[in-house]
């Protein structure tokens, strides 16, 4: 007989994890899924293409709703868990329905910030995190609405650039004085912001949202330096809290994310917790990587197999098109690391590889990152580079080709 | 200007026509006078090719006769005459304003100081009416013999040679001999590299009639590599090794004594001479450092062989003892009666294209013209002829005295016309720096800027140059051929003869300037070969001397003599006799005990051999323009044998400092067995304004033989320590670059521009600041520093402009893959994403170092047509065309094949790595 596994939420984590169940512990449990959103699991990753007009809405789904009969999961989506019975091992939903489970999954997600500043609260004040986000987006872009999005970080660049795409005039503005400055350098940073720039998205830098204009409805927004910009909307894109208060609530121990061990278990015996809502070691991703390598050592664990979860070389990727960014490990350099740099701004390309006791240890990318996954590899192995230190900028193919000769 | 000038116009050149609008010429390079098809494209080129009915080369041309079409860009030009003005700058001017300073100068020293105080230094590249006319005008009218030329640097102890053991500087054989010779002997003439052509005729000989075929020479050249015998003798000792034949001859009963008792004297004298320095084939080995075994063989060849021309060239001229090497070759020749007999002669190789031509109108100091000589029944004679105003009565001052005499402030005024001799000079700083004190110093040039030119010119005449100018030259067959123009004159360029001619006639001589072209003087040239000679002088052409204007453009080529009695030319001289001495009688030399000038001492322990390499010419004013010739040894080198390199601590590719008590220079190690124990050896072609500190002149001693003045060019005493340069790298540019200060460099032609191959010590931080300095707007750049690279390229649209690649002594880039995409029109982006790597792209594989640079074919890709099967260069010329043309690759093929066939990893990997 099956155990009852339960995973709350219907997101990428979830997905991927039922997928490396499947593969390692087929039958063994009984899978449920709960999620709020509407739909079947979908690429969150691709939203920005569907504002875009990139991809179609339906072309994003993980996988058909057969994959998931397949597999023997009960799905049910559009449904929100409210509380966790620890105890009773029971999971309650909206709803006065209520799941018995042996093992549960908290895949959460996150929420997008909402800055606290007069204003937030206006009609057309929005986020964009979710299919339902899209949608509304897309409606604000065919009415050819002024939009500031606010946040220079991957969200906010890819809400802009869909936007921007899918026709609304479209201003960024960013608190810091680069883009992306948690995962990029100034040159690279800079490079971003021109070729972003051409794409038609106007990009204010140390730009601090100090209040957003309005009755009802947004009318503009005021920064810190008293600039002003006329807006019929505003999207906060400036940061994601993860969804921890069904954990909270049910007295699991919670820090920024849900807390984990090195098997995804929270302080609760039977509970874990993956993706974006769980903080390992300290650390809370906001990357689908993370997620997927957590899903796989999950589901290791609940195969009864030995594995550990050990933390992640978390890379960046920016995919917007025409615009490509990557950026891996210690791209900053910490003291004692040297710059390997490649610079060729009319190709729209700027490389750095950062190089510490002869190793890989970091890099940036933007425009060339044809190579990303190689030198991602290379950080995560940490494998003397001296051989093909003065090739490995030009790839892997002329690195590996220069180190057989 | 006022002055008619006739040479504006093509039409006077430019007959006769070869098939399909090619317009006949003779080659501008060496003494073989290779006749060229030049076919104009209208653009300021021409389309070169060998002339098939040319009698020197009958088709054929060597890589650097064939890349002549790449010389002929505008862009170094020197296009109008120019004056250094009162603040020390080089201003334009008008042609009768720079005729008339330099005459009105020239007046006033010569006035003030007499006509010693003025020299003319010229040079083989001169044509043969250009020499007349600057030779008569200081010869007959200003009266000083102060003429000298480069020529005193390449041949001089030949004509020396020549006039004491003949009576006359008459070279007696022909190029037909080379192919009628069973023994060919080669003594210091690398001429697989520096006659190609020649080389290969005598090939042709080796393989189509068995002749044999014997080198002579310090250093193991490609030469050699087809020699049967190859004698590595000991610098300075070929008299010794002539001196011991002579004795083997006269002991084996291999002379002729018929033609000693009736053709020559002092024979006798001459044996108990070679007896004493060399008198057995024991004592031979001795003194030449060679084998029993190889002297024995080769005296037993050269006796059992009555066909034999022994070939010589700079190996032997270039001496303190120059003369009298040649003479102890003649001897031998004279004494077995092998001499003006098909297949059967001494045979000396001149190096430049004119030399001849320079030797038979008298352009040297110790000649008067027309290979007459300060005798006073000579001196009347040529003053009647010129009806000359002041005619010179002694020999001048030969050249390196010439300049020494500059040095000591007693030679005021000098032109130079056609040739860089704070170059090649010996002790080539000390040359420079002499030409500095000169009162009056003009240069009449092709180019605007070379050594000579920067050494604080005063005044710079622009001359016309190949392709351009109209007249003849004689190769060293005693040849005349005509050098015709197949291109406008470049800016206000003008022919060499018209410049000295208005000059003269400014100076008040214009009765005996009045020429109005090159067939006028041409004409004038051959009577006075005729005047007053009934065969007592070898140089006669006077069936020459009544050409038209149009049968003077129509001259095919002719052999000297062609007398006026309408006799046929006569291709050989002295198989019977009839010396140009008193009595009609040639004579053998004594000549002294062989000895360098020079000691080594533990300061200077080697010896310095200086030469050229196969595809530069001299100062590489012409040949440096072209960038197949480029490919082929692109930087200034120095030759160490291995356990030299070991003793003195140099490695193969890194950088060495040579220094002698003239001079110093840095210049890349290469190691090589072809090279003898104790020598080095440096190529002449490098200047400042090609490279760093890499003027070999610079480092030769000044000593020269007591007959011909001619410098001991190849054995000076020499240290090498190695230097080292953190960074190597390259830049390739559209433009021409000023590099920092601090980079060694070599500028090498490439296809779109100019390259450059450096090395320096500076940090890269200053590499980049200069780079920026110096780039546009769209630049690329890789900055490794902790790995000590830096490699930038700017661009316009999709062309680089300039690229620049800094790196550790081993890893700076691959520059033939990185030439190969500057010398495209664009690059695709995956083509300039790849670009700052420096290597070679998938599919791209680079073809190495170009060997054959006729074709373009590298090393890599004839080493792998060697793995993949061809085993002879005629296999890998059937694959890759490579050696089909000049042939002057094959011994480096062959090597190739050598090292690549074998058994030996590390012979193998030496051929892909070299």
């Amino acid at each position: 007989m099956s155990e009852p596994l339960v995973i709350v939420g219907n997101g990428m984590a979830a997905a991927r994890l039922v997928d490396e169940l499947a593969k390692v512990a087929l039958g063994r449990y009984a899978i449920a899924v709960i999620g709020d959103e509407p739909r079947l699991a979908y690429n969150r990753v691709l939203l920005s293409s569907v504002l875009a007009g990139e991809t179609a809405s339906h072309d994003i789904e993980l996988r058909p709703a057969s994959w998931w009969r397949d597999r023997g999961v009960t799905l049910k989506y559009g449904c929100v868990a409210t509380e966790i019975d620890v105890g009773r091992r029971e999971l309650k939903i909206a709803g006065d329905e209520s799941i018995a489970f042996s093992k549960l999954v908290l895949a959460t997600g996150s929420t997008p910030l909402r800055l606290n500043v007069p204003g937030a609260e206006l009609a057309g004040v929005h986020t964009f995190r979710d299919s339902r986000d899209v949608d509304l987006l897309l409606t604000l872009a065919a009415r050819r609405k002024r939009v500031v999005v606010v946040g220079g970080g991957l969200l906010g660049l890819e809400a802009a650039y869909g936007l921007a795409k899918a026709g609304a005039p479209v201003t960024l503005v960013h608190l810091m004085d680069r883009l992306m400055e948690r995962q990029l350098d100034a040159p690279a940073a800079e490079l971003l912001k021109s070729l972003v720039e051409r794409k038609g998205i106007e990009i204010l830098l140390n730009a601090n949202t100090a209040r957003i204009h309005g009755e009802t409805e947004v009318e503009g927004v005021e920064l810190a330096d008293g600039r002003r910009i006329d807006a019929d909307a505003v999207i906060f894109a400036a940061g994601i809290r993860p969804n921890v208060a069904l954990a909270k609530e049910a007295g699991i121990s919670v820090n920024r994310g849900i807390v984990v061990d090195d098997h995804l278990q929270t302080g609760a015996a039977d509970v874990f917790a993956i993706g974006e809502c769980a903080e390992h070691r300290g650390i809370c991703y906001g990357l689908v990587e993370p997620a997927y390598e957590q899903a796989r050592v999950l589901a290791q664990h609940l195969a009864g197999r030995a594995a550990g979860y050990r933390g992640s070389v978390v890379a960046t990727n920016l995919k917007v098109s025409g615009v490509s960014v990557f950026s891996a490990g210690d791209f900053m350099g910490a003291d004692g690391s040297e710059a390997i740099v490649l610079k060729d701004l009319r190709r729209g390309a700027y490389k750095k590889l950062m190089i510490s006791a002869g190793r890989l240890t970091g890099a940036v990318l933007v425009g060339d990152v044809g190579d990303a996954l190689w030198y991602l590899e290379l950080i995560r192995d940490r494998k003397p580079i001296a051989g093909i230190r003065a090739d490995m900028m030009f790839g892997r193919s002329l690195a590996l080709q220069t180190e057989a000769a | 200007m006022t002055a008619v000038d006739p040479t504006r116009s093509l039409s006077s050149g430019r007959a006769p026509r070869g098939p399909v609008g090619a317009i006949r010429t003779t080659c501008a390079y060496c003494g073989v006078g290779c006749g060229v098809l030049a076919t104009p494209d209208g653009r300021g080129g021409a389309a070169i090719s060998g002339d098939p009915e040319h009698p020197a080369n009958f088709g054929r041309l060597c890589s650097k006769g064939s890349a002549l079409g790449e010389t002929l860009g505008l862009e170094d030009r020197l296009l109008y005459p120019m004056i250094r003005c009162s603040k020390g700058t080089m201003e334009q001017v008008a042609w009768s304003d720079a005729l008339d300073h330099v005459a009105s100068r020239f007046a006033h020293i010569v006035k003030r100081d007499g006509p010693g105080a003025v020299a003319f230094y010229l040079s083989g590249q001169l044509l043969t009416e250009d020499y007349y006319v600057a030779n008569k005008l200081m010869k007959g009218f200003i009266g000083s013999a102060n003429v000298d030329t480069n020529s005193r640097l390449c041949m001089s102890s030949s004509v020396a040679g020549q006039r004491r053991a003949f009576g006359a500087d008459t070279v007696p054989g022909c190029y037909e001999d080379l192919e009628q010779a069973d023994l060919l002997v080669l003594v210091g003439s690398n001429a697989a590299w520096c006659h190609p052509v020649l080389y290969q005729r005598m090939l042709a000989n080796k393989q189509k009639r068995g002749a044999r075929m014997v080198v002579i020479d310090p250093r193991r050249t490609d030469t050699a590599g087809d020699a049967e015998l190859f004698l590595g003798l000991k610098p300075g000792t070929d008299t010794a090794l002539f001196s011991g034949l002579l004795v083997h001859l006269a002991d084996n009963g291999a002379l002729d004594p018929d033609y000693i008792e009736r053709y020559t004297g002092g024979f006798d004298e001459a044996l108990a001479r070679a007896r004493s320095i060399a008198g057995s084939v024991g004592a031979t080995a001795l003194a030449t450092g060679l084998s029993e075994q190889d002297v024995a063989d080769f005296f037993r060849i050269f006796a059992a062989t009555p066909r034999v021309v022994t070939l010589y060239s700079q190996g032997v001229n270039q001496s303190a003892q120059g003369t009298d090497k040649v003479n102890a070759i003649i001897n031998c020749h004279l004494a077995t009666g092998r001499i003006g007999k098909p297949g059967a002669s001494p045979f000396s190789l001149t190096g430049q294209p004119n030399a001849m031509g320079g030797r038979e109108v008298g352009g040297l100091a110790n000649q008067l013209a027309a290979h007459m000589r300060f005798t006073p029944p000579d001196i009347d004679r040529v003053r009647r002829f010129w009806k000359a105003s002041r005619i010179a009565t002694h020999e001048g001052l030969k050249a390196v005295q010439m300049f020494e005499a500059i040095a000591r402030g007693e030679i005021k005024a000098l032109w130079v016309i056609g040739t860089n001799p704070a170059v090649s000079l010996p002790d080539a700083d000390a040359a420079r720096a002499a030409l500095k004190k000169l009162e009056l110093f003009v240069v009449s040039e092709n180019v605007r800027s070379n050594d000579t030119v920067n050494a604080g010119a005063h005044v710079l005449l622009p001359a016309q140059a190949w392709g351009e100018k109209s007249g003849t030259v004689t190769n060293s067959e005693r040849r005349i051929s005509r050098q015709r123009a197949f291109l406008e004159p470049a800016g206000e360029a003008r022919p060499d003869w018209w410049i000295v001619s208005e000059v003269a006639k400014r100076l008040g001589f214009g009765a005996a300037f009045d020429f109005n072209s090159a067939a006028d003087i041409f004409r004038e040239h051959a009577a006075l070969s005729a005047f007053e000679n009934s065969g007592g002088r070898d140089f006669d052409i006077g069936a020459l001397q009544s050409l038209s204007d149009q049968a003077f453009d129509a001259l095919t080529p002719v052999q000297w003599p062609t007398r006026q009695d309408n006799s046929q030319p006569q291709p050989r001289f002295f198989a019977n006799g009839g010396f140009f001495s008193s009595d009609f009688k040639a004579r053998f030399i004594a000549p002294e005990i062989p000895a360098l000038r020079t000691e080594t001492t533990a300061g200077r322990p080697l010896r310095l051999n200086t030469g050229r390499i196969r595809d530069q010419w001299h100062t590489m004013t012409r040949s440096g323009l072209s960038p197949r010739l480029g490919q082929h040894l692109p930087e200034p080198f120095v030759e160490v044998h291995p356990d030299d390199a070991l003793k003195f601590g140099v490695t193969d590719g890194s950088f060495a400092r040579v220094t002698t008590d003239h001079g110093q220079c840095t210049l890349k190690v290469v190691v090589s067995e072809r090279q003898q124990r104790g020598m080095l050896f440096a190529p002449i072609h490098w200047s400042e304004a090609t490279a760093t500190g890499s003027r070999v002149g610079a480092l030769v001693a000044p000593f020269t033989d007591p007959f011909s003045g001619q410098p001991e060019n190849k054995a000076t005493p020499a240290s090498i320590t190695p230097y080292e340069y953190v960074f190597r790298g390259f830049a390739l540019s559209r433009t021409p670059l000023a590099l920092p200060d601090h980079a060694w460099w070599a500028r090498v032609a490439v296809p779109g521009g100019h390259g450059y191959l450096l090395a320096d010590n500076a940090d890269l931080a200053g590499w980049q600041s200069w780079l920026r300095s110096v780039a546009g707007d769209d630049l690329a750049e890789y900055k490794d520093f902790g790995g000590g690279v830096y490699r930038a390229a700017y661009f316009a649209s999709d062309r680089i402009e300039a690229c620049l690649f800094i790196g550790p002594a081993q890893d700076a880039g691959d520059w033939n893959v990185v030439k190969q995409l500057f010398a495209a029109d664009r690059l695709d982006d995956e083509q300039r994403r790849m670009l700052l790597s420096g290597k070679s792209t998938d599919g791209l594989a680079s073809a190495g170092p170009i060997v054959c640079a006729c074709f373009g074919v590298g090393r890599t890709t004839i080493c792998d047509s060697i793995a993949g099967g061809a085993h002879t260069p005629a296999e890998i010329g059937a694959k890759l065309k490579a050696g089909t043309n000049c042939g002057s690759c094959i011994p480096e093929l062959k090597r190739l094949i050598a090292q690549v066939g074998s058994t030996d990893p590390e012979q193998r990997q030496l051929a892909a790595a070299n």
